[in-house]
């Protein structure tokens, strides 16, 4: 089936299978290998990209739902060469070790805090129960999470 | 001792650019010409007889290259998997990466279908036949023992792989015979497993031409696969075979073994001359990744008047797993049993462990390995005799810690304990917590009705192990030396190769700490490498919280021997006596005269050009040490949890939990505070959640991320952590080691904090995971407890 997605701002079509997972579509057929794969489960949220402005599990979706969708994966966080905020804070805070859960963990942090610019370390923690993270038990990220919600500062929830 | 500021400062890391950005380098990453994509044939039993496999539909599957068998293995002489610790008697039964007549445990690799697409390699898979008979199954380590039991292994009767013991049996026994006070206790260290977020992987490439074997997998130790791969399994010959381990996504002891994947992925690139790629599904790596714990342990302390420890007898009954995993024998024993003196003067200590068959993953050491599962007897059972004793538990423990002035300490299961100042770190833990009013609280909640709990760990860790004469009369088969080599370019710029490997510990920057410091050049001027089996010196990787304290000294000895021939360069070139040439700041200058000054960056051109060289002295400027650690080191702490148990659910609050531990010097902070927060996240999960189960006929019951609880964010409260600093004399940097501390401590700690709240309800121990269906069934019918 043919499918034609925008990936961090790029289009392209390609001719895929049908039972094709999202993240096998943009891990071996664009060759962007920042977003993993953790589990078969939908448990891990090492997958997690953005879709139409919703973060979700990218290998529990299929290639050809996108079809026609935007997505942004954590190569495409940064601007201009300019680190997106979340990503100098997960730095700035130490919060990853060995870097796997990163990618997803960056990209449910965008969405806390595109739906609440302040959170607070509860709604954080709330926030984060999708991903898994074995290495920091988890207090250095929800720091970088805060910091980043510094950086940000104050902004109107976006539209979904 | 170089002090200055870059050693003991929190900078950045320098890995981290790269994982932000997506654009590490882990296994599954890597795209080659020609890859194709393996996938495994696993017995879904426990313990079966193969008697066919039918593999024509799979071969016929589009897109299916090849299938093979354990036959096609055997037949060209792949070898069995080596075990990397061989005890007294052990029994090791024939590990093959791909069984051939029997399946030996729910998992078990039966064939492996390679393919030219992932999703064909799966479909090749499903469609291979195999026709099992099913054979009786033993899960349980204790059931295992008994006669009438199903045999596992012809050469392991009575599936005892090891009988093993370390103390005086005799004179601990007189002891615990006369003793004022004894409690015992049964303790059964559940089954856990390390779900380190990567999945194992691999890709083998051949190249037909040059006989050259490349691996790239995700191991915390390339060199050790090399070895075990090459000379012992598929007879590569080394300098034939290299190993690459770039980014690797966690390990926590999951990724020290040799696995069957990386046998048969590596046999099938050769056979076929094709790159070959495998990547764990999580359910395989549940089913296949080495497991941890798994102990039943029967425990004896006796306790005079004065409340002072005088004996401790451990009976420990080790589950094993199916086959010998690499270090299956050195974690219930040596890793052990030898922790058991803890923090405390103890006359007399007896051990014994009986290593045990079964139908189930092969157990090899999970984050801490032996040293969670003795400090959980330990201070378990001091906490039942603080409480026979009427003592507080914090002062039973103090009363019972080896004094500061008896360093070095000899203990009566085989350890010398380097240094160790136990009492302040309890005092700066009970401070920060506020015990007093703490337990106060704690009255007033129980007369409420509430169950609030305090729980302690005092523990020591054993890491950075050696010396490697000492490890080899124990059964090692490794050395567990260190290698470092520095290498400085003409330009001064400085690029360290370690033998250690980095899964998330930050070697490349706490590394490049050590030499920056150690040289006064610019952070920016080093570079760290790891992880290549072509690029440096034989090493032994990262296990054993051993990283900094052994490869950290390798560097800086090498970093010396570098000072060292500069200083013959810069004298010659300032005319000066060697010994009158002083380093300062990435300087060499003559003593009393500053001004006569070779730079770093003049010296290390100067040993490339040679043009003008001290006699006799060879061009160039590297060093290489292989850096043998005359003991290990002791890191030591004072953990305490607060808790609360809901009487009406049995869930199980944290309230607060507070951690002051003694890693020796620290060269970053906030690497070794990030360490020590998800060391504690997993100690408290054992405690509270985490635990393999399996049905009586082998399946694992917890083969997902939605059976098996690896904690959440949520799940978890902050943790208070704080340090105190008593440096290692064994080593020239004062290290001792941070990587397991939190993981050792926090188990115990929490456990005996719920068992602190249940004290009201007349219940002094249940077995962990303490979830609330276990301690609901525990307050049934309990005054105050669930109705």
């Amino acid at each position: 089936m043919k499918v034609s997605i925008t990936v961090n701002g790029v289009t392209a079509t390609h001719d895929v299978e049908p039972r094709l997972l999202l993240v096998h579509y943009i891990r071996e057929v664009l060759a962007l290998t920042g977003t993993h794969i953790g589990c078969d489960t939908t448990s891990c949220g090492a997958c997690t990209v953005m879709l139409n402005g919703l973060a979700v599990k990218s290998c529990t979706v299929l290639a050809v739902q996108a079809d026609g969708g935007k997505i942004t994966t954590v190569e495409g966080l940064a601007t201009d060469g300019k680190l997106h905020p979340i990503q100098e804070s997960f730095w700035e805070e130490h919060g990853l070790q060995c870097g796997f859960c990163t990618p997803g963990m960056m990209i449910t942090a965008l969405q806390i805090l595109e739906r609440n610019p302040n959170p607070s370390e509860d709604q954080i923690r709330h926030g984060l129960e999708g991903n898994l993270c074995r290495c920091t038990g988890y207090q250095h990220i929800v720091n970088a999470v805060q910091a980043a919600a510094r950086k940000m500062g104050p902004q109107p929830a976006k539209a979904r | 001792m170089a002090v200055t500021k870059l050693f003991g400062a929190s900078i950045k890391r320098r890995e981290d650019p790269r994982l932000i950005t997506g654009t590490g380098r882990f296994t599954d990453d890597l795209k080659l010409q020609g890859l194709t994509y393996a996938a495994f044939v696993r017995s879904p039993h426990a313990h079966a007889k193969i008697k066919a496999i039918d593999a024509a539909n799979a071969k016929k599957t589009p897109g299916v290259i090849a299938v093979f068998t354990g036959k096609d293995l055997a037949d060209s002489g792949v070898g069995m998997l080596p075990c990397g610790w061989l005890l007294p008697g052990l029994k090791i039964p024939p590990f093959r990466a791909v069984a051939v007549d029997t399946a030996h445990f729910a998992g078990h690799a039966v064939a492996v279908v390679v393919a030219d697409s992932l999703y064909a390699a799966r479909d090749g898979a499903e469609a291979v036949r195999v026709d099992y008979q099913v054979l009786p199954a033993v899960v349980d380590a204790e059931r295992a023992l008994k006669s009438g039991t199903p045999q596992i292994h012809e050469n392991a009767p009575g599936n005892i792989a090891f009988q093993w013991s370390i103390g005086d049996q005799d004179k601990t026994a007189a002891a615990i015979k006369g003793a004022q006070t004894v409690v015992r206790q049964r303790f059964v260290n559940q089954r856990l497993i390390a779900n380190a977020m990567e999945p194992r992987a691999c890709v083998a490439q051949y190249q037909p031409a040059t006989e050259e074997l490349t691996l790239w997998i995700s191991s915390q130790n390339p060199h050790v696969i090399r070895l075990l791969l090459g000379a012992f399994v598929l007879g590569i010959p080394e300098h034939k075979l290299r190993v690459i381990s770039g980014d690797v996504g966690g390990g926590f002891g999951s990724k020290i073994p040799i696995y069957p994947e990386e046998v048969a992925v590596s046999w099938a690139a050769k056979r076929l001359g094709r790159a070959v790629k495998w990547t764990a599904e999580r359910r395989e790596s549940y089913l296949t990744d080495a497991h941890g714990r798994d102990h039943v342990t029967e425990a004896e302390m006796a306790t005079d008047a004065a409340g002072r420890i005088t004996a401790l007898r451990v009976k420990t009954t080790a589950n094993l797993g199916a086959y010998l995993s690499t270090l299956a024998p050195l974690v219930p024993t040596y890793l052990y049993a030898t922790l058991l003196s803890g923090q405390y003067e103890i006359p007399n200590i007896w051990c014994e462990v009986t290593g045990v068959f079964t139908n189930t993953t092969p157990v090899d050491a999970y984050r801490g390995a032996g040293r969670p599962e003795a400090t959980y007897v330990m201070e378990r059972m001091v906490d039942l005799s603080a409480i026979a004793r009427k003592i507080d538990p914090a002062e039973f423990r103090r009363k019972n810690f080896i004094p500061p002035d008896k360093f070095p300490y000899q203990t009566p299961v085989a350890l010398v304990y380097d240094s160790g100042n136990y009492a302040p770190t309890l005092d700066r833990v009970l401070q920060m917590a506020g015990y007093r009013r703490l337990r106060e609280e704690q009255a007033k909640a129980r007369a409420e009705g509430r169950l609030v709990g305090i729980g302690f760990a005092t523990y020591i860790e054993a890491c950075g192990g050696g010396p490697s004469q000492v490890v080899g009369a124990i059964g090692g088969q490794v050395g567990l030396w260190e290698s470092a080599h520095v290498r400085v370019h003409p330009t001064g710029k400085v690029t360290v190769f370690t033998g250690s490997h980095s899964h998330g510990q930050g070697h490349e920057t706490t590394f490049a700490q050590i030499a920056a410091d150690n040289l006064g050049v610019p952070i920016e001027d080093v570079e760290v490498v790891h992880g290549d089996t072509a690029a440096m010196p034989f090493g032994m990787g990262t296990y054993g919280s051993r990283s900094g304290a052994v490869g950290g000294t390798a560097i800086h000895l090498s970093l010396e021997k570098i000072k060292e021939k500069g200083k013959k360069i810069a004298a010659h070139l300032l005319e000066a006596a060697e010994a009158d040439v002083v380093y300062q700041d990435g300087k060499y200058h003559v003593a009393g005269a500053p001004d006569r000054v070779k730079t770093f960056q003049d010296v290390s051109l100067m040993a490339y050009l040679a043009h003008n060289l001290p006699a006799g002295l060879e061009p160039g400027l590297e060093a290489t040490t292989f850096y043998d650690p005359s003991n290990f080191v002791f890191p030591f702490g004072a953990h305490l949890a607060v808790v609360e148990v809901d009487p009406e659910t049995g869930h199980v609050r944290i309230a607060r939990y507070l951690a002051v531990d003694d890693v020796g010097r620290v060269i970053n902070p906030m690497i070794v505070n990030g360490m020590v927060q998800g060391g504690i996240a997993q100690g408290v999960a054992q405690a509270l959640w985490e635990g393999a189960a399996y049905d009586e006929q082998g399946q694992l019951l917890t083969a997902s991320m939605m059976d098996y609880a690896v904690p959440k964010a949520d799940f978890l409260p902050s943790f208070e952590i704080d340090r105190t600093v008593t440096p290692s004399p064994v080593n020239p940097l004062g290290i001792k080691g941070a990587g397991e501390t939190g993981t050792i401590a926090a188990t115990a700690a929490v456990a005996n904090a719920v068992m602190d709240a249940l004290t009201p309800l007349g219940i002094t121990h249940v077995d962990m995971p303490l979830t609330p269906k276990t301690l609901w069934h525990a307050m049934q019918g309990r005054k105050g407890g669930a109705r």
